[in-house]
C-alpha cells in the first residue's frame, strides 16, 4: 500500500523522503501510526515524501529481511543514512528528530 | 541407553518428552525436554549454551525427523554455521534441505529512536513464518535477553516475553531459551520467571587450573529427574553428558574366562585367565613392564577378534606401538583392522570428571570387550575423588560386561601404595609386579595378590620381558627365600657343580675298586705262578734226585766192578 502525497511528488528529486512504515495487522497502534505519520509529513514534508506501508502479517518474510523487531517501525530509506523509529509516532517531536527534520520550519517547495 | 531408560519405572503421570539426542542428558531428564513447552538453558559466558541448543536442533533434524528454527539474537547466521562446523554439523546442508532455519535478529540499540507505543509482534511473525516454512517442532531462542539491551522499556518487554512464551506453548513447539547467568538469579533479567517448566543450569568451574563443565537440572515440572551436577564435555564429537546413575551392583556377571595374554600368567589362575567383565589391577614399580602386560592383554583381546579400547595417559599411541614392537607384538595391525583404539590424553588436560565423561563417551561409541587404563596413578587429585572416579569407571565397565584392566604405578617398594589401597577393594583381580634387589641387581617378580572367585597361585614368580613375550620362570626357592636373576643362576650352577662332583667321587671310587680288584687278581696270579714255578722246580729236583740216585747206583756198580776186577 503506497500513499503518495497529493501534490506531485518526484521520487527522483533530491531531498525526497522515501519512508516505509511496518505494521502488523490493522491494530489501533498501526492505524494511529499511519495517521500520525501522514499528519507529520503533510505538515513538514509536503510534496516531497513517499510512504509505503507494509503489513508484516501479509508479507512475513520482510520481518526478517528488513530486521524489524518491533511494530510500528518507521524506516527512512531515503535520504541516507537509514533511520529507524519505533512506536505509534504519537510524539511528533521525536519523529522529527528521528527523521532529521527541523521542526516549525516547513520546507520551501 | 534406551534400554536403560526403558527399564526405568514408568511415571504414573507420564509427560511427553522430546529427546535431545544427547544420550547422557536424555538419561538425566528421563527422556528429554518437556514436549511442546519452553525450557530455559542458562549459564555464564562460554559454558556451551549455544552449542547445546544447536545440538538439540541438529539431532532433531538428523535423527528424529523434527525440523527446527534457530533464532539468534547475538551471533550472525554465518558465524553460527562456522562455529558449529567444528562439531561436524552441516548447517548449510540442513538449511538447504529445509530441515533447519537460522534467523539472526539484529539488535542494535544505537539505531533505535522511540516515539510512542510499540510491541514485538514482528518477532512473533518472524518466528511463526520460520516455523511454518519447515514445519518446525523445535525452536531455539539464543539469547533472547539481548533484547533488554536494545529496548529500555522493560515493562513492555516483559509483557511481550510472557506473551511470547505463551505463544510458543500454543504453537506446541519444544523450545529452548538460553539465558546469561546473572547475579543472584539464574538469568540476568530474570526471565526464569516466565520459562519455568524446565530449567537447566550449565556451569564451567575452574579448580586447580583445570576446568570442569557441569550441568544440573534445576527444575522439571511434572517429571522426576536426576538432581546432581553432571559433568559434560564439548569436543569434536559434540556434547556428551555423563549420567552418573546410582549404579547399583546389579550387573550381570559372567563366568567365562578371558586370557591374560601371557600364557605363563594364565597358569597362575585357577580359571586360566580373568573372568570376563571383571576389573583387574596391575600395580607395579617403575619399569616393571606394566605397559607390556597391558600390551599383551590388548593383543590377545584383538587377536580373538574382540574390540579393545586403550586409554593411555603417559604415552602417545605411536610410542606404545613402537615400544610393544620391541616386546614382540605388532599392535599396528589391530589398529589398522579397527579392533584396537587408542585414546591418549595428558591427565592434566581435564579434571577427573571430564576424563570420566570422555571415557564414558568413548566406551559408549566404541563398544569394546576390554578397556585398558594405563595408568590410573596418573590421575592427580583428592584421593576420595580419584576413588569415586575409578569406582564409576569400574561400574560403567561392569554394567556392560567389559573387562577393565587398570595399571597403577606404585611409589614405594612396599607392594601397595596409597592409591592402590584405595582402589583395591574395587578390583576383582590384583596382580603385583615388583623388583627384588639382591647381589647387585634388580629382578622382576610378580605375584597374584587376589583374584575373586577362583583359586590362584600363591607363588612369587620371576619373569622376563623377552622379544618373544613375557616368560615366567620356574620359581627357585633356596635357603634364603626366593632366588632371582643371577643369584638363581649362581645357585643353579652351584647345584650343578655339586651334582657333578658327587658323580665324580662315585666314579673315582669305582675306578679305585676296579684297580684294586685288578691288583688283587694280579697278585693271585703271581702267587699262583710262583707256586707253579716251585712245583715245577720241586718236580725237577725230584727228577734230578732220582737221576742222581741212579747215577750213584750205576757209579757204585761201576766202581765195584772196577774194584772187583782188580782184586
Amino acid at each position: 500500500m503506497t500513499i503518495q502525497a497529493e501534490m506531485a511528488a518526484d521520487p527522483a528529486r533530491e531531498g525526497h523522503y522515501n519512508l516505509r512504515l511496518y505494521v502488523a495487522g490493522q491494530t489501533p497502534k498501526s492505524l494511529a501510526a499511519i495517521s500520525n505519520l501522514k499528519k507529520i509529513c503533510e505538515e513538514h514534508l509536503a510534496g516531497m515524501y513517499t510512504i509505503e506501508v507494509i503489513d508484516l502479517l501479509i508479507r512475513p518474510q520482510l520481518a526478517a529481511g528488513d530486521q524489524i523487531l518491533a511494530v510500528p517501525t518507521l524506516v527512512r530509506r531515503l535520504p541516507p543514512p537509514i533511520k529507524r523509529i519505533i512506536g505509534d509516532l504519537s510524539d511528533s517531536e521525536r519523529v522529527l528528530v528521528g527523521l532529521d527534520i527541523q521542526s516549525g520550519e516547513p520546507p520551501r517547495p | 541407553m534406551t534400554d536403560r531408560l526403558a527399564s526405568q519405572p514408568v511415571e504414573a503421570h507420564s509427560l511427553a518428552k522430546t529427546a535431545t539426542g544427547i544420550d547422557g542428558l536424555d538419561a538425566v531428564t528421563l527422556g528429554g525436554l518437556p514436549e511442546g513447552r519452553p525450557t530455559l538453558l542458562c549459564g555464564s559466558a562460554g559454558c556451551g549454551k549455544t552449542l547445546l541448543a544447536m545440538t538439540f536442533l541438529v539431532n532433531g533434524a538428523t535423527r528424529f525427523g523434527e525440523a527446527g528454527v534457530f533464532m539468534s539474537f547475538e551471533e550472525r547466521a554465518e558465524d553460527l554455521v562456522e562455529n558449529v562446523a567444528s562439531l561436524g554439523f552441516d548447517i548449510d546442508g540442513l538449511v538447504a534441505d529445509k530441515k533447519l532455519v537460522i534467523d539472526h535478529v539484529r539488535v542494535e540499540p544505537s539505531e533505535i529512536e522511540v516515539s510512542g507505543d510499540y510491541d514485538f509482534e514482528p518477532i512473533f511473525v518472524r518466528l511463526g513464518y520460520a516455523i511454518d516454512q519447515v514445519g518446525a517442532k523445535r525452536v531455539v531462542l539464543d539469547t533472547i535477553e539481548a533484547l533488554f539491551s536494545g529496548f529500555k522499556d522493560q515493562a513492555v518487554l516483559r509483557a511481550e516475553l510472557r506473551r511470547l512464551f505463551g505463544w510458543l506453548k500454543d504453537r506446541g513447539v519444544t523450545a529452548v531459551i538460553t539465558g546469561e547467568r546473572g547475579d543472584g538469579q539464574l538469568t540476568r533479567y530474570g526471565i526464569e520467571e516466565y520459562v519455568s517448566d524446565c530449567v537447566i543450569l550449565l556451569d564451567n568451574r575452574v579448580h586447580d587450573q583445570v576446568t570442569t563443565r557441569r550441568l544440573r537440572i534445576v527444575k522439571y515440572r511434572g517429571s522426576s529427574h536426576g538432581t546432581n551436577e553432571y559433568p559434560f564435555l564439548i569436543d569434536g564429537s559434540g556434547v556428551s553428558v555423563m549420567p552418573i546413575t546410582a549404579a547399583g551392583l546389579q550387573h550381570k556377571i559372567s563366568s567365562e574366562k578371558i586370557p591374560t595374554g601371557v600364557p605363563d600368567l594364565d597358569t597362575m589362575f585357577g580359571l586360566g585367565g580373568f573372568y570376563r567383565g571383571s576389573s583387574v589391577l596391575l600395580s607395579g614399580l617403575a619399569g616393571t613392564g606394566k605397559s607390556t602386560f597391558s600390551g599383551w592383554f590388548a593383543n590377545s583381546v584383538c587377536t580373538r577378534g574382540e574390540r579393545c579400547l586403550y586409554f593411555a595417559f603417559e604415552e602417545s599411541p605411536d610410542q606404545i606401538v613402537r615400544n610393544m614392537r620391541s616386546a614382540g607384538m605388532d599392535l599396528q595391525r589391530h589398529i589398522d583392522s579397527g579392533l584396537l583404539s587408542f585414546q591418549s590424553a595428558r591427565p592434566s588436560l581435564y579434571g577427573l570428571e571430564m576424563h570420566l565423561t570422555r571415557m564414558y563417551r568413548d566406551i559408549e561409541a566404541f563398544k569394546p570387550a576390554a578397556v585398558i587404563v594405563d595408568p590410573i596413578s596418573a590421575f592427580r587429585g583428592v584421593e576420595s575423588e580419584i576413588h569415586a572416579t575409578l569406582l564409576r569407571l569400574a561400574d560403567i565397565c561392569k554394567e556392560r560386561g567389559i573387562t577393565a584392566f587398570f595399571t597403577s604405578l606404585s611409589l614405594a617398594s612396599d607392594h601397595a601404595s596409597e592409591a592402590d589401597r584405595g582402589v583395591s577393594s574395587l578390583m576383582d583381580t590384583w596382580i603385583s609386579l615388583t623388583d627384588v634387589e639382591a647381589s647387585g641387581e634388580r629382578n622382576r617378580v610378580l605375584f597374584v595378590l587376589k583374584s575373586r572367585g577362583m583359586s590362584h597361585s600363591n607363588q612369587m614368580r620371576e619373569y622376563m620381558l623377552t622379544a618373544e613375550g613375557i616368560k615366567l620362570i620356574a620359581p627357585y626357592v633356596g635357603p634364603e627365600g626366593v632366588l632371582t636373576g643371577s643369584a638363581r643362576q649362581a645357585q643353579e650352577a652351584r647345584e650343578r657343580d655339586e651334582a657333578l662332583s658327587r658323580s665324580q667321587v662315585t666314579e673315582r671310587r669305582q675306578r679305585d675298586l676296579d684297580r684294586r680288584r685288578a691288583t688283587t687278581e694280579r697278585q693271585v696270579a703271581e702267587l699262583r705262578a710262583a707256586l707253579e714255578a716251585e712245583e715245577s722246580e720241586v718236580a725237577l729236583l725230584a727228577n734230578q734226585e732220582s737221576g742222581r740216585e741212579d747215577t750213584l747206583v750205576a757209579d757204585r756198580a761201576a766202581m765195584a766192578m772196577k774194584r772187583g776186577a782188580a782184586e
